[in-house]
């Protein structure tokens, strides 16, 4: 019953975004519309997306937008209008809204990905692994090699940011002056 | 933080003197740590794993820097500790996978971890692994957070 109510929401947020000059409202609102998106994956029983959702996107990311934000301008700058990217935008949008028409509805059990490799994991996974969360069983163990490259992913990211934005070594060069 | 001084219009006020500010979040970090660490260890079980119990016990200690300051969280896990735990975390999992091939199993085949019984070999394996997952995760947004939120300072 509450679905309906929290995608108004979504759309009134993404709307606001769009519409607001104020980037520090805009880093608020964003994460305010990923705290709404943690809420309907609760909602669809996906927890640990919410979880992620809730951590990474209305609080990690919010704070990134905000440690940018201090160090550049406060406000949006006023772009002029272009026929040619609200074209792509519109067509984009349009295949998105037509291939969703094809997806299978939430909670089909017919649906491609219950119908296969899901129900032999939900039927193996007691004698195999002997677990009661079957997600966290197929992600480490029957998937570990793919968690294991994700790991993998974000230890590289970490690493960019460092090489990026100088990291420890820069810092300790000013460590006097603060506090 | 110095984002504390300049979003806040140049107030000398900052975050660690409003005081509910500071109240609540010293109220809140101990419980978001604790959350973190039942969602790592009860992903066996419950919704959760390595990964979610990352970002959340990352954000109990960014909220920590928001709140008494960037340099005040780097006291509590400096910068090189959080370097050398991302690289240590990914280590884990590798790690994990080759211990398996030393005991003649496969690369991250669990079950050998374990002579008598493979099912428990594999409750081994995923939770070495979940914590290899936790740490580099955990340590990589942290590691994230103090270069871009130190950037201001120059």
């Amino acid at each position: 019953m509450i679905e309906p109510l929290l995608f108004v929401l979504l759309l009134a947020l993404a709307v606001a975004i769009l519409k607001l000059k104020d980037l520090f409202a805009i880093a608020m609102l964003s994460g305010a519309f990923s705290l709404v998106s943690a809420g309907l994956f609760t909602l669809m029983d996906a927890v640990d997306v919410a979880f992620t959702e809730a951590a990474v996107g209305a609080g990690f990311t919010t704070v990134l937008f905000l440690g940018t934000l201090a160090v550049t301008a406060n406000t949006e700058r006023q772009q002029p209008f272009r026929l040619g990217p609200l074209l792509v935008v519109l067509v984009v949008g349009a295949v998105l809204i037509w291939a969703g028409l094809d997806a299978p509805f939430y909670g089909d059990p017919t649906a491609p990905v219950h119908a296969h490799l899901g129900a032999e994991f939900i039927g193996r996974t007691p004698s195999d692994i002997d677990m009661p969360n079957i997600v966290t069983a197929v992600l480490a163990s029957y998937r570990g090699y793919d968690t294991m490259g994700e790991t993998a992913v974000i230890f590289t990211a970490g690493v960019g940011v460092m090489l990026l934005l100088g990291g420890r070594k820069g810092r300790d060069l000013d460590e006097e002056d603060q506090d | 933080m110095p984002l504390s001084e300049q979003e806040m219009g140049k107030s000398p006020m900052r975050m660690r003197d409003k005081l509910v500010l500071r109240v609540v979040s010293m109220a809140f970090i101990p419980f978001i740590l604790l959350f973190a660490l039942y969602v790592q260890f009860h992903g066996d079980y419950g919704p959760g794993g390595g990964f979610q119990a990352g970002v959340i016990f990352a954000a109990g200690v960014i909220l920590h820097g928001l709140i008494f300051g960037l340099r005040s969280a780097e006291r509590v896990i400096p910068p090189k500790v959080v370097e050398i735990m991302s690289a240590l975390g990914l280590l884990l999992y590798v790690g994990t996978g080759l211990l398996c091939m030393a005991l003649g199993g496969r690369f991250l085949e669990y079950g050998v971890l374990d002579h008598h019984d493979p099912v428990h070999g594999q409750h081994y394996g995923i939770i070495l692994v979940e914590a290899g997952v936790g740490i580099a995760v955990a340590s990589v947004m942290l590691c994230i957070y103090y270069a871009v939120a130190g950037r201001g300072r120059r």
